[in-house]
């Protein structure tokens, strides 16, 4: 059904729908408002969930590994220095293959304190072994919560949708909200494996020491999971479409003049702006990042064929080294024939308009290692 | 997930850790006065009385070597001080 919603409350809805066992969060701008939607849904009867109250953030996503480790699904969300105190909890879920579902609302890091949106808070656990995806308006990430739990129980790794603070959760716009019927039929019920779960009738345990004969082992084991997990990823994004009737089975979305030779690259909200350019501007096309990790090599060098001139935009920034995303761009098409350059911008909740693109776009005969920042 | 991580119980009966310990208590049965501290107070639950309290009238307290990681937590507690960490 569709309704005006606020994209945090939208959220909270489809996290009902999919039936979570235990929901555990602590409070923190700009997330708090799904949580909240939470336990109010649970109050007036409509959740059928344990909601968990939490003192902390740690101790949130300690309640959600071990609600997780005893065989149910299980979600949190957080933000910025909420997801900076978890941070050992998500590095252990991932690492204890736990199907964990987690909303980020990306939030900057203090210090200085600030509470608007930049992506800097996803980029301090990519390495943590979850699954990050990115969604560009709110009826996206509506929808990748359900992809979300349904790819994380079949790959036994965890998933962090990632929407914008502020920019996607307080903003309201109109959504579909789907019947749980639906939801049901593209998400069945969580059923762990016998012996992989904790359980009286079959005790084991969970979270055990690794020595150095095993541990490289293990940790290679995840990072192999994680890159073939792009098939599940778009199989799953493939099946969505089939019963939802819409949404696009692909990590990267391209986006505009298909042989152009100038190509921006971003992700989240802000390429609903640059689209909004784009239209305006020819020759120019938009390469949108939707799974950052696993992070879609061959799509994203099979989508930059023509590519000549990239300019990467992300609203983070390695300190001391500078954009992560350029980075990780540069790596991905080594050995191509292409200028690749780096800006960032938007830190903080900075607005980024119309003209900073057009200046993106302007920018061209440069080829440097050095980040601008707008 | 080629490789499992859930581990079956049971990894004691394999991973003795008394190997771990340095000193380990000798009780001295003569002045031992039954109390049962030492019994309560050991983190690994690993002493245990022994002796027919019948035939003796006291009952006598051993550790499980296997698994006595010597911490001197029974020789700290005895109140009569009658258990020695002695080096293994």
């Amino acid at each position: 059904m569709r309704k005006i919603l606020e994209g945090s409350i939208a959220v909270a809805e489809m996290v009902k729908l999919c039936r979570p066992a235990v929901v555990s969060a602590y409070p923190i701008t700009p997330q708090t408002h799904i949580v909240e939607e939470l336990a109010k849904l649970k109050a007036e009867g409509f959740g059928d969930y344990e909601f968990v109250r939490a003192e902390s953030e740690f101790s949130a996503a300690s309640i959600v590994l071990g609600a997780s480790a005893s065989g149910v699904r299980a979600y949190t969300a957080t933000s910025s220095q909420g997801l900076l105190y978890m941070a050992e909890v998500v590095f252990t879920i991932a690492g204890m293959r736990l199907p964990v579902v987690m909303t980020c609302a990306n939030r900057a890091i203090s210090a200085p304190i600030n509470i608007w949106n930049d992506e800097q808070d996803s980029m301090t656990v990519r390495d943590s072994g979850w699954i990050m995806l990115y969604a560009e308006n709110n009826q996206e990430a509506v929808d990748l919560h359900a992809i979300a739990f349904k790819v994380a129980e079949q790959l036994n790794i965890p998933v962090m949708v990632n929407m914008d603070g502020f920019v996607l959760t307080h903003t309201t716009e109109p959504v579909d909200i789907p019947e749980q019927k639906i939801v049901d039929q593209y998400l069945p019920s969580y059923s762990p494996k016998a012996g992989e779960f904790l359980e009286i009738r079959n005790p084991v345990s969970l979270g055990a020491l690794a020595t150095p004969e095993h541990y490289q082992s293990i940790r290679e084991d995840l990072h192999q999971d994680l890159l073939s997990s792009q098939k599940v990823l778009l199989s799953e994004m493939k099946n969505f479409k089939k019963i939802f009737g819409r949404g696009s089975s692909e990590l990267v979305e391209y986006y505009g003049d298909p042989r152009a030779k100038k190509v921006l690259l971003s992700r989240g909200s802000i390429c609903g702006t640059i689209k909004e350019v784009i239209d305006n501007t020819r020759g120019v096309g938009l390469l949108r990042i939707k799974s950052y990790r696993p992070f879609p090599v061959q799509e994203i060098r099979q989508k930059l064929k023509f590519a000549k001139d990239i300019s990467v935009f992300e609203k983070c920034v390695s300190l001391g080294s500078g954009g992560i995303l350029a980075g990780e761009v540069r790596n991905a098409l080594f050995g191509e024939n292409k200028k690749i350059n780096s800006f960032v911008g938007g830190l903080g909740g900075r607005d980024i308009t119309v003209k900073m693109i057009e200046k993106i776009i302007k920018a061209t005969n440069k080829n440097t290692h050095d980040s601008i920042f707008l | 997930m080629k490789i499992k991580l859930a581990v079956a119980p049971g990894t004691t009966k394999e991973n003795k850790t008394g190997s771990w310990r340095t000193s380990r208590p000798v009780v001295d049965h003569n002045r031992c006065i039954a109390c049962g501290m030492c019994m309560r107070v050991c983190p690994e639950g690993c002493v245990f009385p022994v002796g027919d309290k019948a035939l003796q009238g006291k009952i006598f307290y051993e550790n499980d070597l296997d698994y006595c990681k010597g911490c001197g937590l029974c020789a700290e507690e005895c109140p009569v001080k009658c258990i020695s960490m002695q080096k293994n």
